[in-house]
């Protein structure tokens, strides 16, 4: 399973990928490996984190086209939209991204992940809404594994607000799910 | 000899090669780094700076990467295991006091986080372009020991590895990482302490009249002392005899300047690592070796499935070069294929080592990304031809 994470500089990006990469590594018995780009600036700049994960150890270490994606900016998204297969699926951050480039090929899903996170008190955990609301739609990892690869990854004294971050995009993603449910079999009958 | 679990943080990490090799480093014993920060090796020294406290290691943030090398000779002739770590244009700056290192036989380790260059090039992308440098990039007859790891866990492996191989051999080892593979997170396992094996430098506890501090009669590695220990030494840059002072002539040098040799590579079968696999019967075998030895086997896999025998030779010391293994394979297969983030490097040593006797492809990449697994396999496949 090959996933693209992206952002700007500053969004834990990379930290989102990492967490996804230790879940399943540590915690799921698979392998996962995370490789990241970013240019030569700290923040701001455009950046993403790719994460290979599977049943047996990783040998190319970067991905082509991701069977996910998942963009928390506007740059990012126009950058990488174009690369995913057909049938793959786009995770956006509702308020951040406003496709111009439309795919209809691909299943799309959006989160307020930012605007959630501020409702916290802080919009850094954006990040940790986003992997939550990952964990759901894409059931790569489970929400458990996820919560243990936060110890250690995130500062001991934050543990708890990132375990509500995550939960609250878990919980975002599994009532997005439901809602979708009912349409398909409404189709089906149709 | 067993690692002090005080430097072995046991356990299964989800962690990225530079912390890899720093906790390698830290369990391997070493307890002194001197560097200059230089994306991407910069990671290995914070958290070497992070760490050290508390295994009563000294980090020191030099002026630049001369004062670096040049310090990191000082702290072992101070008894202390130790290290620095650069990067492209950081690695040019180190090398005179590399020669100086070299000549007088200091066991260290230096990382270099391989990026693209000449000069600042590609400072946040990949690259193996500085592999001849770190076999000839100071001036002078010498050799050194050179290893590429491939993966995190590798680069916390291996690192031990350096540390060990610097001991036995009193010289320094040349950890040559590459920016992929520096910055990959993986699973890394460090195991108890109990189940690493350290080779700790051997020093001299007998009469101070009769210490030398260098040994050239080709049996041995000269045991080493701590200054401050009360041993009156003398060592130098200069061309020397065993007690270390400077003798500036013909036979002296010859003395010294084959010893340097002779101790690597007529020792190159005991110091070698390298992997093999499905060589016998192979039509053509890929060398290869760091980051781009895991991109290689995605090529190999692809070209077994097509019905092609190739056999797989991976490089985990270049430095020696297996000179005699790639004599003894060239009459036996049809071609070698020579993957690398260069323009032709250890490509050229495969070709003089085959002598004529196999076909030699070198798969180039200028650096900034790895292979794409199609060019290498289409090198395979003309290889069979």
């Amino acid at each position: 399973m090959d996933i693209r994470f992206s952002g700007f500089g500053g969004q834990g990006i990379i930290k989102s990928g990492t967490l996804i990469g230790k879940a399943a590594s540590l915690y799921s018995n698979k392998f996962g490996t995370m490789t990241q780009s970013f240019g030569p600036e700290a923040r701001g700049g455009a950046c993403s984190a790719q994460v290979v994960i599977d049943d047996k150890p990783v040998l190319y270490p970067y991905i082509l086209s991701p069977e996910i994606l998942v963009s928390m900016s506007q740059e990012a998204y126009e950058k990488f939209i174009k690369d995913p297969e057909k049938g793959s699926i786009v995770l956006t951050d509702t308020d951040l991204v406003k496709p111009k480039t439309i795919r209809k090929d691909v299943k799309m899903y959006s989160i307020p992940s930012t605007r959630i996170a501020e409702e916290m008190g802080n919009r850094i955990f954006a990040n940790v809404v986003m992997v939550g609301f990952f964990t759901a739609i894409t059931k790569v990892v489970g929400l458990e594994a996820m919560k243990k690869a936060l110890p250690g990854s995130v500062p001991d004294r934050f543990i708890d607000i990132n375990i509500e971050a995550l939960e609250r995009g878990y919980n975002f993603g599994i009532e997005l799910l439901e809602k979708e449910q009912p349409k398909k079999k409404a189709k089906a009958k149709a | 000899m067993k690692a002090d679990p005080i430097g072995v943080a046991t356990g299964s990490h989800y962690i990225d090669g530079d912390h890899a090799c720093a906790e390698g480093a830290i369990a391997a014993g070493c307890r002194f780094l001197a560097g200059y920060p230089i994306t991407p090796s910069t990671e290995v020294a914070e958290r070497v700076a992070e760490r050290f406290p508390f295994v009563g290691g000294q980090f020191i943030q030099m002026e630049d990467e001369l004062a670096s090398m040049a310090a990191v000779s000082g702290a072992v002739w101070g008894g202390a295991k130790s290290m620095t770590v650069t990067s492209g244009p950081g690695f040019s700056l180190m090398m005179e006091n590399l020669g100086l290192a070299t000549m007088m036989e200091v066991p260290c380790v230096l990382v270099n986080v391989q990026r693209g260059g000449p000069s600042t090039g590609l400072p946040t992308l990949t690259g193996q372009a500085d592999m001849m440098q770190a076999r000839w990039g100071s001036h002078g007859d010498y050799e050194l020991i050179s290893i590429c790891p491939n993966s995190p866990q590798e680069c916390f492996d291996l690192t031990i590895e350096a540390f060990n191989l610097s001991e036995k051999w009193r010289v320094p080892v040349m950890f040559m990482m590459d920016e992929c593979v520096g910055h990959m997170i993986e699973k890394v396992v460090i195991p108890e302490a109990d189940k690493i094996e350290i080779t700790p430098r051997e020093f001299y506890k007998g009469d101070k009249e009769k210490y030398r501090p260098f040994r050239f009669d080709g049996k041995g590695i000269a045991p080493m002392v701590k200054a401050g220990d009360g041993y009156f030494i003398h060592i130098t840059g200069l061309t020397h005899d065993e007690r270390g002072y400077p003798v500036i002539n013909e036979q002296a040098q010859d003395k010294n300047v084959r010893h340097l040799v002779d101790k690597i590579l007529k020792n190159e079968d005991k110091i070698r690592i390298i992997e093999e696999d499905q060589i016998d019967g192979a039509d053509v075998v890929v060398v290869s070796y760091g980051i781009t030895s895991r991109v290689a086997l995605k090529a190999v896999e692809l070209a077994r499935k097509k019905g092609i025998k190739v056999g797989i030779m991976r490089l985990i010391t270049v430095w020696p070069f297996p000179e005699s293994r790639i004599r003894e394979l060239a009459p036996k297969v049809k071609a070698f294929v020579v993957p690398e983030i260069n323009l032709g490097q250890i490509c050229l040593e495969v070709e003089r080592c085959a002598q004529g006797k196999a076909k030699t492809t070198l798969v180039s990449h200028a650096g900034g990304w790895v292979h794409d697994p199609a060019d290498i396999l289409k090198a395979i496949e003309e290889g069979v031809k």
